[in-house]
């Protein structure tokens, strides 16, 4: 368990809050992506809350427990024990090692910890044990609020088929289909061709797009009745299936609602929600450039009305598939507070986890729905540790080496649970963070996340941000012209990076080759030496030859001060700089054009791995001569060595984390071997599936040994 | 040895020879025949000028070519700043006449190699490149004369010394005088250690004799794939031990760099390998009169490293990389690591504070758990030893659980392996700073730079252990016999698994935070910058080879 102090600057915010609170009570004033909300110290709501939850939740949930005065409790992991979201709670109890199920999860250490630590209030943040009725009975059961709607809603609501019955029942537009135990294949035509194709078919116990199969006709309807009622015994062990209208090319909008405990709801407007893969959301943004006032409207009131119907409190989501007619039909509500729930923050200035908390407590809204507006525009991307030119992000995992988050530009807010220094490991999400931007206008927004990513610094583990920087500059998102196929519909030979114009090359060319001659310069720079030479001619102009992506360009770069012109093709570049060899950002005016890039790494051979508009390219560059004499050097095929591992010290297999067949990520551990009394983990080199394994634990393995072949 | 030596080489130059001549019967416009009686001084300065330039002509310089590697000048022009070279002895011709070598077709001006100096970044260097274009590179009395001479200037003036060598090996043809000339070199290397720095570039063939001037100099780095270093060849392994061996696999980069430790590094090809000489040039003294070089730096002395923090492992049987402690903490992340491949428990290589240059020596515990052993010893000895003479400040990060036990290290002399790096710390008069990341046991804590061998600065992470050994062994021995070993455990635990013993008697000067420790550092060396120790007069000292 471990206490910690508020910080200064937290009790400088603090005190600045108290004196507003004094002259106007909780008043509205959205000027920024912050929240507006006066945390009014007046209305007493708990002591100390728990977070039952890690990461960047966690810690949004902190920050506004913080601003109300409210003593926080972390619960985490033994492999978390140093995690921001620990260090950032006033108390810190461990609930179990690091898998979810025994930590996070374990319902009885997180009731213990509740007790040991007398928390009144539990917030359970998004997953784990957000919308577990049982958690939310065993709580009420010992007087423990819960931060989030009473168990009726969250069962209500928890299963697809009851949620659509009391959402008919409310008068909330639901797909046409028919949701029960269907009895044969023939039924299932019946039923498919009552409704009219295409219909889509899944096990009802199913969550997200899992097991969904869509048929155009008897005949698939046929197969997919096949499929869905096998898996759905199997699965879930619960036969009935759903089969309703599929709708083609869908937009995904969800409705934020927040309803007190005396009967008061609203909706606070709505979330774009399309741009999605593998039915995990990427990009949102509120609002939607797709509705207008009166969908709007109408999506809010049944949204309000369906949260009224199951007595709702707290803040929830009611989620909705719209065609390309803005025919909206009910999907889902999440009785929890929504990963993307910071935009809606910012267009309202609403700070959600403190309504949350305020309902739970048991006071009434404060606002009218009138008094619910739109301000300006937010768009959030999830920043994730993964690698975007597999499946648009299969995880990666690693050390954060170095980490900077873009706050130092205006209008960004960054929703992260990690730092420097911190592991991203194959416990838990591989979410780095959510970047919000926000603006005035959408393009104004837009323009800040084309900023604010090219400032992310992340250094150590994959990242999205490639992908992220190319949907936000797309025609079609620019445009509003999107659906949740867009990715795939976009990239439909999957994600490639950024594909280079011809100006872009030259930028890029030029950057790189200003970038050499600066670091050139620098290396001749040898403070108080005496025996550095004066009589040569510091040098004014030089000529390089620049290999990217397989092409290979001549260029002129001549010097004055921080300037360098660099003449490409007959073209002359202008690049100016501070040169600052040592920060991680590369900020550059290129005729006039004002650029951030990122250089990774580079070295005394040449090659330069910069980073422009979001995806990395690898440059060379090199004097003339030695572009010239480069034509000796041998054709070296790379060997490959990341398909086999091999013990790297004699000593004992501890644990081996893999059978043939898995699949592993890079990084991720493979076995661990113990030499000297010390735990030595052996990661896997790349992503590949597991082809054999050569050890297993206690065995004694020598140096050199095979552990595990790759495929 | 010199016996060796010409065994390995003869075959491939006798080939040499025949080739040289050849090319030269069928070239005509090779500025080579001339008349001395009918052309003026000026014309046959002119031409011998020309001449030195082409080494051993066209056909030679293609054959050069096409196996991957560069001519020895253009191999100078690289590796020095445009324009700064100034050339020795390009005149110079081997003075033999036994076997047809006096014939005009077999002297080249300059002979076998190019000697000179020149400037990287503005700063002075002696360089030699062998030339295997002439007789493969093979060393003639001349030859080493031209090597010997630019040595000497190095000393004069105290200028770094840089070989490139490519040589078949010696001059048969010349016998006693290329052994001779051998020597020389040795004589020469061994003075100049410890005065200029001494760096071999090997990119050819280094065959018998010849190797011992790069296992003379200071660092060793090789060109994979196109050069190899040994005593023998796999022809005489093969008649002698009856061993099948290749060539690369006998004495390539590979095998020096990750098996015997001969060599230091090795790079791509050519090319990659002289711009990293460059590179790794920038970090070293120019001599031993010179202070440790200081570059422009933009990387903020005061800058916090937070992810230090947390980056020692809670449990301390679990590892993590040391490179990560270093990259982090140096400027700009940038580390030249001095031999990557071999050791790997230790880490040692040149990296900048506030612009300065330091060494760095660091125990790895992702590998062997960063144990001591032979190899890390003498790898760690002899980097602290480079170090020392040349003024570059020590920065020495310690996570060591002691010594590898067991009889491949006992019998191969891990005692006196070991004592070199003690030695090594002991002797060393630079600045001497210490980090004890985590754990510190036994006389392997006393060997890495500890307070007791003079260290200037000590410090402990609050993750530091500084105990005789481990808790369960100590505890095995303290309670030998009684029950409740857990109990005792947990007491050990709570006495020496911390910092506080350490620091209570002051063999630890300050417990610090580890995201302030790159600050601490760049404090303390600007105040140990004036730092004056000598050791007693000695002729000089014994060290336990």
């Amino acid at each position: 368990m471990a206490a910690y102090r508020i910080s200064p600057a937290l009790q400088r915010v603090l005190h600045a809050v108290k004196h507003a609170a004094f002259r106007s009570r909780c008043c509205i004033i959205v000027s920024r992506a912050q929240y507006s909300t006066v945390y009014d110290h007046n209305e007493k709501t708990f002591d100390k809350i728990l977070i039952a939850n890690r990461g960047e939740i966690a810690c949004r949930v902190m920050k506004t427990c913080k601003k109300m005065g409210i003593k926080t409790v972390a619960v985490h992991s033994d492999v978390d024990a140093n995690a921001v979201h620990v260090k950032m709670a006033d108390e810190a109890v461990c609930v179990g090692p690091a898998p979810t199920s025994k930590s996070y999860l374990n319902m009885d250490a997180i009731m213990n910890a509740i007790r040991q630590t007398g928390a009144q209030a539990v917030h359970p943040g998004y997953g784990f044990l957000s919308e577990n009725k049982e958690f939310a009975k065993r709580l009420a059961a010992e007087g423990v609020s819960f931060i989030g709607p009473d168990t009726h809603a969250i069962q209500a609501m928890g299963d697809k088929i009851e949620s659509k019955l009391i959402a008919k029942a409310a008068k909330v537009n639901t797909i046409p289909g028919f949701d029960g135990v269907v009895k044969d294949a023939d039924e299932a035509v019946r039923i498919a061709n009552e409704i009219g194709y295409p219909v889509m078919i899944k096990a009802s116990a199913g969550g997200g797009g899992k097991g969904m199969r869509i048929a155009w006709n008897d005949e698939e309807t046929r197969e997919g009745f096949r499929f869905s009622s096998q898996e759905a015994a199997s699965s879930f062990g619960d036969d009935r299936l759903l089969i309703e209208k599929f709708i083609d090319n869908p937009r995904h909008i969800e409705i934020q609602v927040l309803a007190d405990k005396h009967g008061n709801a609203l909706w606070l407007n709505e979330r774009e929600c399309s741009i999605q893969r593998r039915n995990q959301k990427v990009v949102e943004e509120a609002p939607s450039t797709f509705l207008d006032p009166e969908t709007r409207r109408a999506m809010g009131e049944q949204a309000v009305s369906l949260a009224k119907a199951v007595n709702y409190s707290s803040a929830g989501t009611v989620e909705f598939l719209v065609d390309s007619r803005k025919n909206f039909y009910f999907l889902e509500m999440n009785t929890r507070l929504q990963v993307e729930h910071p935009i809606t923050e910012c267009i309202t200035g609403l700070d959600l986890v403190q309504q949350m908390i305020r309902i739970a407590k048991g006071f009434p809204l404060q606002h009218t729905q009138a008094e619910i507006p739109i301000n300006g525009w937010a768009i959030e991307s999830r920043v994730y540790a993964e690698d975007p030119y597999k499946s648009f992000g299969l995880p990666s995992i690693g050390r954060l080496s170095q980490y900077q988050e873009p706050l130092n530009l205006h209008n960004v807010r960054v929703d992260s649970g990690i730092e420097e220094g911190s592991d991203i490991s194959i416990y838990y999400d591989p979410m780095i963070s959510k970047l919000v931007t926000y603006g005035a206008t959408r393009a104004e927004a837009l323009k800040k996340m084309e900023d604010a990513l090219d400032n992310y610094v992340i250094r150590g583990v994959t990242h999205n941000i490639p992908l992220l920087r190319e949907i936000i500059v797309h025609p079609r998102f620019i445009s509003g012209d999107i659906s949740t196929k867009f990715l795939p519909e976009v990239y439909p030979e999957g994600f490639k990076g950024h594909q280079l114009t011809a100006t872009g090359r030259k930028e890029l060319l030029a950057t790189a080759a200003s970038l050499f001659v600066a670091a050139q310069l620098r290396a001749q720079k040898f403070l108080g030496d005496l025996r550095v030479s004066n009589t040569q001619q510091e040098r004014r102009s030089w000529e390089l030859c620049v290999e990217l992506e397989k092409g290979v360009h001549m260029l002129g770069v001549s010097r004055s001060g921080a300037t360098y012109t660099v003449e490409i093709d007959g073209d002359k570049l202008e690049v100016s700089s501070d040169w600052n060899l040592a920060s991680p950002l590369l900020t550059v005016t290129l005729n006039g054009i004002h650029r951030t890039l990122q250089c990774l790494s580079r070295n005394a051979a040449g090659e330069i791995s910069l980073q422009y508009l979001g995806t990395t390219f690898k440059l060379r560059v090199l004097s003339k001569l030695a572009a010239a004499l480069s034509v000796h050097m041998p054709e070296k095929v790379p060997e490959d060595t990341s398909s086999i591992l091999r013990s790297p010290m004699p000593g004992t297999v501890v644990a081996v984390s893999v059978k043939a067949g898995d699949t592993v990520a890079e990084g991720q551990e493979i076995c661990v071997i113990e030499a000297m009394k010390m735990q030595n983990s052996m990661t896997a080199a790349k992503t590949a599936k597991v082809r054999s394994v050569h050890c297993k634990p206690g065995e004694t393995v020598g140096e050199g040994d095979l552990l595990v072949e790759l495929e | 040895m010199a016996m060796a030596a010409l065994a390995a080489v003869r075959r491939c130059r006798v080939l040499l020879h025949g080739a040289v001549k050849s090319s030269f019967r069928g070239s005509p416009s090779q500025p080579r025949s001339y008349s001395a009686g009918r052309l003026s001084v000026q014309e046959r300065i002119e031409r011998k000028r020309q001449a030195a330039l082409v080494g051993g002509g066209q056909k030679r310089i293609d054959a050069q070519h096409g196996r991957g590697k560069l001519t020895a000048r253009e191999r100078v022009a690289l590796l020095l700043d445009p324009d700064s070279f100034v050339e020795y002895d390009a005149f110079v011709e081997h003075r033999c006449s036994d076997f047809g070598m006096e014939a005009d077709h077999n002297k080249f001006p300059g002979d076998s190699v190019v000697t000179g100096q020149g400037r990287i970044n503005g700063r002075l260097v002696y360089v030699f490149s062998q030339d295997f274009t002439v007789f493969g590179g093979s060393l003639s009395g001349a030859h080493a004369q031209k090597i010997c001479k630019i040595m000497d200037q190095a000393m004069l003036v105290g200028a770094p010394v840089i070989g490139l060598n490519d040589s078949g090996g010696a001059r048969i043809q010349e016998g006693v005088e290329s052994l001779a000339g051998y020597a020389d070199i040795f004589l020469r290397n061994v003075m100049a250690s410890g005065v200029v720095p001494q760096i071999s570039l090997i990119m050819g063939p280094c065959a018998g004799g010849a190797v011992y001037s790069p296992a003379l100099t200071d660092f060793t780095f090789m060109v994979k794939d196109t050069s190899y270093l040994f005593i023998t060849g796999p022809d005489v392994v093969k008649s002698v031990t009856n061993e099948d061996v290749t060539q690369e696999e006998l004495g390539g980069a590979k095998t020096h760099t990750a098996v015997s430790g001969v060599a230091h590094k090795a790079f791509e090809n050519d090319i990659d390998a002289l711009l990293n000489l460059r590179e790794f040039f920038n970090f070293l003294p120019l001599s031993n009169k010179d202070p440790s070089p200081v570059t422009e730096c933009h990387d903020p002395s005061d800058r916090l490293v937070p992810g230090l923090d947390t980056l020692v492992p809670l449990e301390s049987t679990k590892a993590y990389d040391m490179l990560d402690v270093i990259h982090s903490i140096v400027d700009e992340r940038d580390f030249f690591e001095i031999m990557p491949n071999y050791a790997k428990n230790i880490v040692v290589g040149f990296a900048r504070m506030n612009g300065r240059t330091v060494g760095i020596v660091g125990n790895q515990p992702k590998v062997a758990s960063g144990c001591l052993d032979i190899n890390s010893s003498v790898k760690g000895a002899r980097f602290v030893r480079f170090c020392d003479a040349f003024n570059v400040p020590i920065i020495t990060f310690v996570d060591v659980p002691g010594f590898l036990p067991g009889t491949a290290q006992e019998y191969g002399g891990i005692i006196r392996h070991g004592a070199k790096l003690l030695y090594a710390f002991a002797e060393a008069t630079v600045p001497k700073i210490t980090i004890i990341t985590r754990k510190a046991y036994g006389g392997a804590y006393d060997v890495m730079s500890s307070k007791h061998l003079r260290g200037d600065v000590n410090y402990a992470w609050p993750s530091a252990e500084v105990a005789v050994m481990g808790a369960k062994g100590a505890v095995q021995i303290i309670f030998r016999g009684k029950n409740n070993q857990a109990d005792a455990e947990a007491e050990y635990v709570e006495k020496f698994a911390n910092p506080f013993p350490a620091a209570v008697r002051g063999f630890v000067d300050d417990i610090v935070v580890p995201s302030t420790t790159r600050r601490r550092i760049c404090r303390d060396l600007e105040v140990l910058a004036t730092k004056k120790q000598t050791n007693p007069w000695k002729k000089h000292a014994n060290v336990p080879l």
